[in-house]
């Protein structure tokens, strides 16, 4: 049928400066730019493009402008421009529409109404480049107590612990499963987590046998679908997660449509070239919290007790619940997935209306905790939309022991945020599997961008630290005194825990 | 008024006698500035225990020397003047200088010449930490401090200029390795000398080992007879001065380069 | 099963109460009592560091003939936080002996509360039906006391031993207490100058629990953090000042935990990262678990502190020692103080100075408290 949609977007060109290079028609993957050789002109399919400035950026003569589209309905902040168009697509598809990356509706953040203190006469602050500011962070499963036996003056240590991570910096990167993203993306990721001493989850579609060689810093997943879980798999991490649900889609199953699914992909998750690979939504075997921590000692005893287990779940509203129950299920950290998680591919709907903001989540998580005297037994991740650095202090401030990077990851190698990961038809060669266009991502290059970010917010992370006094991040987790809120509502600052600036 | 006229014991000529004995400090340092003011040049002071900023403020020539422990900021912002102290001092001596001469029998607590621009330290015993941060040095003003025992971490901490010297000779471990950490952490200029080894995990990543050259050695040389006119030491100088030194300078002078883009 | 949701209650807005302070420890080794002359004069003689809004003293050793017994320092507002107060004692304690302690009214010190002593024991019956030893029940009823109880505050909760503290100059709280007429074998000092507090006695250090006590000065920026974990662990942080929270972990790791005081010092002031990871593999083991399990209790940013309990008075100061403190010995005695003139004062010549680094521990330990014959045990202790 014919289309009633607008093109988002318009694709301008200059024709003065246009050289006819042709690299643009050859570095969009979508088809928007063609060559008419009867004019000797590159011409555009605007209604094709989704803004992901591969063609601006790669331009040699910066010819080219993508723009919103001038043409737009009237103005109506009840019918947005976004739901009028979501309306007129499913007329046109009548199925629900998918998206990718994370939710970007407005209102849901809460980063941006947190600020950080700085100490100042009564408290010195610390400088980072004189004075030693550690951001190690130790993850994993802590005895209540410590015992000691002493003799002869010499004092030896009884108890044991359990096996756990030692990350260099509280930053890890999150998992985005092979297929969603390609090999390339892993390979940089993996590499970019040895340099950094951090871990790179390799999400639910298997492990690539070229990345075996980076087990000591990667964490293997284990999620509904169970593509790819085998002993080997289990054992080829430093860490095993478990994973419920995520912030991008919490309920429903991961999804990957059979577009991404290569002969790579397929081998690795062990499912026929081309089939879309669904997750189911629930782990079939976890109807409960008891079965929750059947698997979770099932893994254990896979792995003869020596890796830590951990259980993902996206932020809902009785996280707290649900994180004390799997804590004392037995796991041994907790990663929570906020709203603003991203994915290859979900119903832009659920992506964009279930589930809570990390903030909240991990405030509440971290107070149940800590009302039943358990928190400081099992570790906490923070996921989901963490932009910068401030955000991953304010994170740690609320309660989190480290967080999980993964759209900033991408962005640093690339993405855009065009949000059409879910076509496999991604222009930086990110979120595709096709053989191809994955060339375009070079994982020498990419892995070392992610360094620099890492390296970057380190820093920032230190001085922040440094501001508020403290040489050591384990002084930062959980105090909310170093926050305070601004434009926030009491009843927001009271579950934050967090003061009013000015207070 | 009264009081302070009370503790004068002895007043002739240019020399005076202080009974420094339940003096608040304000007290001690208005007389020492009166009778600097009025042609004192030397002024012995006793009893004295805990009184800060010894020192302080003096617009005149002048020469003190302090028996008993001076307290905290000792010679602060001192411009010239000179003063010897038979004990310990505590926290803060020789805090902005700006130039004269401070000779300690004894041991200098922590946060010793921070921020001096000139004049000299000469410490018999051991230092405390934090010593000789952000000390500088501007065309021919040039600090120097010298340290006989054993200095703490964070030795000439984010250090501009001047010169620091550990001789290691006094405390208990004689001739050991130095074992402070973070030594020269943000140094940007300057140097330090230390006689005997440290580690190179113990410095800081903006400060590294330069071998000595012959104009190291000559003024090793000179810095050490001058230390040894002011105390008496069981080691013989030349032992001292035969003895191997090493050199710590700061990797460049603008360590915030590579950090903020 | 699950703890209730904890309420905290408090005065000020303020996150926490800001001071500044002088210390001042003195102990004799062989456990001879001495008069408060010399500490107070030592304390008083820093006077820079304190600003006459805060002064106290932990003495030891002063109810020898009621040793056996709990000797509560109560401080109350008004009669009538007395009342409820005592209620609770009466209905959980056998009292002994119960009387006010003797204070001098005084224009330096306008509006005291009421201070009046108990010297106790636990009710047999009652403790007999709980379950727990008598330590920890009479934590239990202090902390009840100190948050039930509106203007009520047991200020020190030890055998053999008591706090004397409140808004003014160390002189001038000794005396208004009439300190010169006790005698103690260890005596604990410290005069403050803080920044947020309008006239709260029970602001005032040192900070007791049981026979710990606490006199601190610094600031930690890791309060939040610290004081969240105490609470975890079933402690109510009521006075709102890092001092509490010190007192609180000592209880903890020393008197729950059974951890011992060497490590504890690493625990409050662990080494570096760095360090740990060049120690031998046993080392290492044992250094990375306490900062894992017991990072928590990491105290971060500057502080020296002066730690006492029955037989032992502990100084430390925080790794990159921001604060000072300095100790000395003479004959039997020892001393811990923040400035070494204090020390020289009453004691101008001394056996040996200690200058203790950022995190190391000094240690004075009695062997038993009247032992005569053994030297003076003074650790410096390394790990």
């Amino acid at each position: 049928m014919r289309t009633y949609l607008l093109p988002e977007y318009i694709v301008e060109r200059d024709d003065l400066k246009c050289t006819r290079c042709k690299i643009c028609i050859e570095q969009c993957t979508y088809g928007v730019h063609y060559y008419n050789a009867a004019k000797n002109i590159i011409e555009s399919r605007s209604e094709r493009c989704v803004n992901c400035l591969r063609c601006v950026l790669f331009c040699p003569v910066n010819a080219i402008t993508v723009r919103r589209n001038l043409n737009a309905y009237r103005e109506n902040y009840h019918w947005t421009y976004e739901f009028i168009a979501s309306i007129k697509r499913q007329a046109e598809l009548g199925s629900a529409l998918l998206s990718g990356m994370g939710c970007d509706r407005p209102y849901l953040t809460f980063w941006d109404k947190l600020l950080l203190n700085a100490c100042q006469v009564t408290n010195p602050p610390i400088d980072p480049i004189r004075e030693p500011i550690e951001i190690r962070t130790y993850l994993g499963r802590k005895p209540k107590i410590l015992e000691f036996k002493t003799g002869d003056g010499d004092i030896e240590l009884e108890t044991k612990i359990a096996p756990d991570l030692c990350a260099e910096t509280p930053i890890l990167f999150a998992a985005m499963s092979y297929g969603a993203v390609n090999l390339n993306v892993h390979e940089a990721l993996a590499r970019a987590a040895v340099e950094c001493g951090t871990y790179f989850n390799c999400g639910e579609g298997g492990l690539h046998p070229n990345l075996y060689k980076y087990s000591e810093h990667i964490i293997v997943q284990v999620a509904s679908g169970r593509f790819g879980v085998d002993l080997k798999y289990l054992n080829a991490g430093a860490a095993i997660e478990i994973k419920i649900g995520q912030g991008a889609k919490p309920g429903i199953g991961g999804h990957l449509p059979g577009e991404k699914v290569s002969k790579d992909i397929a081998a690795v998750r062990m499912i026929p070239a081309g089939t879309d690979a669904l997750s189911p939504a629930p782990h079939h075997d976890i109807y409960s919290i008891e079965d929750l921590r059947q698997l979770i000692y099932a893994l254990k005893e896979a792995t003869e007790y020596t890796k830590p287990v951990a259980v993902k779940i996206a932020a809902v509203h009785n996280s707290a619940a649900i994180a004390s129950g799997i804590a004392r299920a037995g796991a041994d950290i907790i990663v929570l997935d906020g709203v603003r998680g991203a994915t290859g591919a979900a119903p832009k709907i659920i992506r964009d209306n279930v589930g809570i903001p990390i903030e909240l989540a991990i405030a509440s998580v971290d107070q149940r905790l800590r009302e039943e005297g358990i928190r400081n037994e099992v570790s906490l991740i923070a996921s989901g939309g963490i932009r910068n650095s401030a955000d991953v202090v304010k994170a740690i401030a609320l309660g989190a022991d480290a967080v999980y990077i993964g759209t900033a990851a991408l962005i640093a190698m690339g993405c855009t945020l065009c949000q059409r990961c879910y076509t496999g038809k991604c222009s930086w060669g990110i979120a595709t599997t096709d053989p191809e266009i994955s060339k375009r991502l070079n994982p020498e290059d990419a892995y070392k961008r992610v360094v620099n970010l890492v390296r970057a917010w380190n820093i920032e992370i230190k001085e922040m630290l440094g501001a508020m006094g403290m040489d050591s991040i384990e002084s930062l987790r959980g105090n909310r005194e170093q926050l305070r809120g601004v434009g926030l509502t009491d009843r927001e600052l009271k579950i934050l825990g967090v003061k009013m600036a000015g207070e | 008024m009264s009081v302070i006229n009370n503790c004068i014991k002895k007043l002739e000529d240019n020399a005076a006698i202080i009974d420094a004995n339940e003096v608040p400090y304000q007290q001690l340092n208005m007389l020492l500035r009166k009778l600097s003011v009025n042609g004192i040049r030397t002024v012995e002071i006793y009893n004295v225990c805990g009184q800060r900023y010894i020192g302080t403020g003096l617009k005149a020539p002048l020469e003190i020397k302090v028996y008993g422990v001076p307290g905290n900021d000792l010679g602060a912002f001192m411009d010239g003047q000179r003063i010897f102290v038979y004990g310990n001092a505590q926290d803060g001596c020789g805090n902005t200088m700006n130039d004269g001469l401070i000779v300690v029998h004894g041991d200098v607590g922590d946060v010793a010449g921070y921020a001096m621009r000139g004049g000299k330290i000469f410490v018999k015993g051991n230092a405390g930490f934090r010593v000789g941060v952000h000390m500088k040095e501007y065309s021919d003003m040039k600090p120097i401090m010298i340290i006989g025992g054993k200095a703490g971490d964070f030795l000439g901490e984010y250090m501009a200029g001047g010169i620091i010297l550990v001789l290691g000779l006094t405390g208990e471990e004689q001739r050991d390795e130095q074992s402070m950490k973070f030594v020269g952490v943000g140094m940007h200029g300057g140097t330090i000398y230390i006689r005997g080894e440290i580690k190179c995990k113990c410095m800081g990543k903006e400060a590294r080992i330069e071998e000595t050259d012959e104009y190291d050695l000559c003024l090793i040389r000179d810095l050490i007879k001058e230390f040894f006119t002011y105390f008496d030491l069981e080691i013989s100088i030349n032992e001292v001065i035969a003895d191997k030194f090493v050199k710590i300078v700061p990797v460049s002078t603008r360590p915030y380069g590579r950090l903020y883009g | 099963m699950y703890a209730k949701s904890r309420q905290i209650s408090h005065h000020h807005n303020d996150d926490k109460i800001f001071s500044s302070c002088a210390l001042f420890g003195m102990i004799n080794l062989t456990g001879v009592r001495f008069t408060s002359r010399e500490p107070l004069r030592a304390i008083s003689s820093m006077r820079e560091r304190g600003n006459g809004l805060g002064g106290g003293f932990a003495i030891y050793g002063i109810y020898p003939d009621l040793k056996d017994l709990y000797a509560f320092h109560a401080m109350y507002m008004n009669l009538k936080s007395k009342e409820r107060a005592e209620k609770i004692l009466m209905r959980d304690f056998r009292i002994l002996l119960s009387e006010e302690i003797p204070t001098k009214g005084s224009n330096k010190l306008p509006n005291p509360p009421i201070f009046w002593r108990y010297f106790l024991e636990p009710e047999p019956s009652k403790i007999k039906d709980e379950y727990v030893d008598s330590d920890e029940y009479v934590v239990k009823r202090v902390r009840k006391i100190n948050i039930g109880v509106k203007g009520a505050y047991i200020i020190s909760s030890g055998k053999n031993m008591g706090v004397f503290k409140g808004i003014g100059f160390p002189e001038d709280i000794a005396d208004f207490f009439y300190l010169d007429e006790y005698e103690g074998y260890m005596w604990v000092c410290h005069a403050r100058f803080p920044t947020n507090t309008p006239g709260w006695w029970g602001g005032a250090h040192p900070f007791n629990i049981l026979d710990w006590s606490v006199a601190h000065n610094g600031e930690l920026s890791s309060y939040g953090v610290n004081r969240r974990y105490l609470e975890m662990q079933g402690y109510k942080c009521t006075m709102w000042t890092d001092t509490e929270v010190l007192a609180y972990a000592f209880d903890l790791l020393a008197r729950r935990h059974r951890i011992p005081i060497k490590l504890i010092a690493k625990i409050l002031a662990p080494p570096y990262w760095e360090e740990i990871d060049s120690m031998e593999i046993k080392e290492r083991l044992m250094f990375t678990a306490l900062r894992k399990v017991y990072g928590s209790l990491m105290m971060n940013g500057p502080f020296s502190i002066i730690v006492a309990h029955h037989g032992e008075m502990i100084g430390l100061t925080d790794r990159k020692k921001l604060r000072p403190l300095t100790a000395g010995i003479k004959g039997d005695f020892l001393y811990i103080s923040s400035e070494e003139a204090a020390i020289r004062l009453i004691s101008p010549k001394l056996d040996k100075i200690i200058r203790p680094s950022g995190g190391e521990m000094i240690i004075g330990r009695i062997k038993s408290p009247q032992s005569l014959e053994v030297p003076p045990l003074i650790r410096r202790e390394h790990i």
